[in-house]
């Protein structure tokens, strides 16, 4: 059975390896060198990692030696988390509640999640009186875009609250990075976090970025690279890949706006042609990659099968790697009704999405929920 | 009007969206790979059920068990779509709770027919309707054949592997949408088929116990839910003895022998009955535990007509999966869904929980649940005056 040429419409989850990065990894993989090793082939490599570490910094505005490389997203998240905490002594956590999961995972304590409004902006009061209630210093980690909904949190705000009761800040930047111009001094935090694949590089190799002066007690010990903050032989191709992405996010900034019409023309469509339709965060800053969408009495997984079974890639959110479809905890901290939460879907964007996509993608799911 | 496809379509096999319930086992597997190379339009669905992290012990886990990762590797080999369909609230609902209901209430559940009636019949094939498919394949072994009133159930072609018992309360409806591709096959040849095709499960051994109890013991789960199940008891004789203790009403099954720890009596002793009310395992001989007639409850029909003739059913009856079938009248009952049974001889072991599934022939014509004993109306077998008039036909 052959079946319709796909088309992709899941880059929150992840997208295609990049053209500048699959080069700069293709010459990556000629070279034997350990990064670690003093000779010439050990130099070579390092070169590649120390290049790399130099266009992180830069797209984020750090210093090139804040930049730890991880073995990616949810790993650099929780060295932030447990390596924070422990470094600078932090005596309580606390994490918006539509945090990614890696994040929420590294919470230890049921009262360590913010909520947040309709729209999923954090609840700024609650977060003030809670930095009054804790001893300082308090680890607070609060998102820059959500992964399901696309919506921007306020976090160069939140920043001046934490600092202001003498607190630390991280923020998971996974999904920002070539569609939103963001960078550590603007956000004021104290550290984030990045992940290759979300914009352009290969899976598996992601980075936590410091502010100057913050320390991070490693997660495990071993050979002591990076600055004896995360031990293990580098991940010299993924890393050659990560850092070529990032030099070339600005070209994805670039396409933002035009990303964004196209997100918005699919928008106009489905509410048009859906009166039920509701898109989650609409009201807010979002991503202008991102819809998040509902229509009441369609189950999400039955949407993305039939999506799917019509060559349409999208996701229903988060997904457990077994493929089970869960109700959506940011959904459900927006207060989103049952029923919508249980029948949203999510469709995100990418700079190789086209017009003739967009319309194979309406073409399938409007009939799907028109019923 | 084109030609009837092989699973009685009428169109080609390509144009044919066929859902295979896919469990990760062979037969399942084998079902998926048979229709995939005839051509069909297969699509893969895996139901979760449970917490495989939980039901283990271990620690909770988001994900599946390897029943799960095996049902996606095969899919891969077969290249064809799959999915997971997560049934964890439904299944504890309409299965896991009704089975630790069913034990409490002195009972001996079949949980295998309470999935197929709920999550598998029920929301999975709705599920299937949904995307778009034109039948719900399954790996079962038994037989759905066309008569001149719609489709049939009959046994398997494999007598050893008929599983027509199981799926006695599938309704009309659902029985026009599924398939069962096995029903005519043997098992050591949907092996061969297996590994012609292939498929990595091809020697995995056929699954035995309670799926959601891996571990076998399905008293710890009992004793997890339901806690005052396994409050101690008196063993009272038919002729109205205590004999002693015993461990909580859900340990026992009617018919049981083994176990009882019940010594000093000149005859073995068995579970007559189980009145989970007072805590009273009822225990008595042999003949003691014959029985001739009983009540059905949640009967479900497949034969003609809207339901049982009102005079009656001469059928053959089987009371457990494994048992040869006997001669018996089935009445329908005074309730809706409630039937009468009386057998023509007496049996051993009518477990109430258990189901009652009528055959004629081959085909299977309906069942229904074996109800618990009214405590008052209980009169064993060997002390009964009269025997029940039956009409027959």
């Amino acid at each position: 059975m052959t079946r319709a040429p796909s088309v992709y419409l899941d880059y929150n989850a992840t997208g295609p390896v990049c053209a500048d990065a699959k080069v700069a990894m293709s010459a990556a993989f000629d070279l034997p060198g350990n990064p670690s090793s003093i000779h010439a082939a050990g130099r070579a490599a390092r070169s590649i990692i120390e290049d790399a570490r130099e266009a992180v910094a830069q797209l984020v505005g750090a210093k090139p030696a804040d930049v730890i490389f991880t073995g990616g997203g949810t790993e650099a998240n929780a060295l932030a988390l447990r390596g924070i905490a422990r470094a600078m002594g932090c005596k309580a956590t606390l994490c918006s509640s539509v945090e990614h999961s890696s994040v929420i995972a590294n919470m230890t304590d049921i009262d360590s999640f913010l909520p947040v409004d309709g729209n999923g902006l954090l609840d700024m009061a609650v977060l003030e009186q809670r930095l009054k209630e804790l001893p300082a210093p308090v680890l607070v980690s609060v998102m820059l875009a959500n992964n399901e909904t696309g919506v921007i949190q306020p976090v160069a705000d939140i920043a001046r609250l934490v600092h202001a009761a003498k607190g630390y800040i991280h923020c998971d930047t996974i999904q920002a990075p070539g569609r939103l111009a963001f960078s550590l001094s603007g956000l004021g935090v104290d550290a984030l976090s990045l992940s290759a694949h979300k914009f352009g590089g290969p899976k598996g190799v992601g980075a936590l970025v410091l502010k100057n002066a913050m320390r991070v007690t490693p997660l495990f010990e071993g050979g002591g690279q990076e600055k004896s903050r995360r031990s293990g032989t580098e991940n010299v191709i993924g890393i050659a890949g990560m850092g070529a992405a990032a030099k070339a996010a600005p070209k994805l900034l670039a396409q933002a706006a035009q990303i964004e019409k196209l997100r918005d023309g699919i928008e106009a469509r489905i509410v048009q042609s859906v009166p039920g339709a509701v898109i989650h965060g609409r009201a807010v800053a979002r991503l202008g990659n991102t819809i998040c969408v509902s229509v009441a009495g369609v189950p999400s997984q039955t949407q993305v099968i039939q999506l799917d079974l019509a060559g349409v890639c999208v996701s229903t959110g988060s997904a457990c790697s077994s493929g089970k479809v869960s109700l959506s905890h940011v959904l459900k901290a927006m207060h989103v009704p049952d029923e919508q939460t249980a029948a949203a879907i999510r469709v995100s964007l990418g700079p190789e999405t086209t017009e003739a996509e967009a319309s194979i993608f309406l073409a399938a799911y409007l009939p799907i929920v028109q019923g | 009007m084109p030609d009837l496809n092989t699973l009685g379509l009428p169109k080609p096999a390509a144009k044919t969206r066929v859902v295979v319930a896919m469990s990760g086992g062979v037969d399942s597997s084998v079902t998926a790979g048979i229709l995939a190379q005839a051509g069909y339009d297969v699509v893969g669905f895996t139901m979760q059920l449970y917490d495989h992290g939980a039901a283990t012990s271990s620690s909770k886990s988001c994900c599946a068990g390897q029943d799960i990762y095996d049902a996606k590797r095969v899919a891969d080999t077969l290249k064809i779509p799959h999915y997971v369909l997560d049934y964890e609230s439904t299944f504890q609902k309409d299965v896991i709770e009704k089975f630790a209901d069913s034990y409490v209430a002195g009972e001996t559940p079949i949980p295998c027919v309470m999935c197929n009636q709920t999550v598998k019949f029920r929301d999975l094939l709705k599920a299937a309707r949904d995307i778009g498919g034109d039948c719900l394949a399954t790996g079962h072994y038994v037989q759905r054949v066309l008569g001149q009133g719609g489709a049939e159930l009959h046994r398997a072609i494999d007598p050893d592997r008929d599983q027509s018992y199981f799926l006695f309360a599938t309704t009309k409806t659902q029985l026009d949408y599924l398939r069962f591709p096995l029903g005519g096959m043997r098992k050591p040849e949907a092996r061969a088929v297996a590994r012609t095709l292939g498929i990595a499960v091809a020697d995995k051994p056929d699954s035995q116990d309670i799926c959601f109890v891996p571990t076998g013991s399905y008293t710890d789960l009992v004793k997890k839910l339901r806690p005052e199940a396994m409050q101690n008891g008196d063993f009272v004789h038919v002729d109205g003895r205590v004999l002693g203790q015993h461990k909580g009403v859900i340990n026992y099954t009617v018919g049981q022998r083994r176990g009882l720890g019940l010594g000093g009596e000149v005859e073995p002793l068995y579970v007559v009955r189980i009145d989970a009310a007072t805590r009273r395992v009822i225990v008595g001989t042999k003949d003691d535990v014959l029985r001739d007639a009983f009540k059905l409850t949640g009967v479900n029909w497949l034969g003609a007509g809207d339901g049982l003739p009102a005079d009656g059913l001469r059928a053959h009856v089987k009371l457990r999966n494994t048992q040869t079938p006997i001669a018996a009248t089935v009445l329908p009952g005074d309730a809706p869904g409630a039937a009468n049974v009386v057998l023509d001889s007496p049996a051993e072991a009518v477990t109430p929980g258990q189901a009652c599934v009528f055959y004629d022939g081959e085909r299977v014509l309906g069942g229904g649940w074996i109800a618990r004993d009214d405590a008052k109306a209980f009169v064993p077998h060997n002390m009964r005056k009269e025997k029940v008039a039956v009409t027959a036909n």
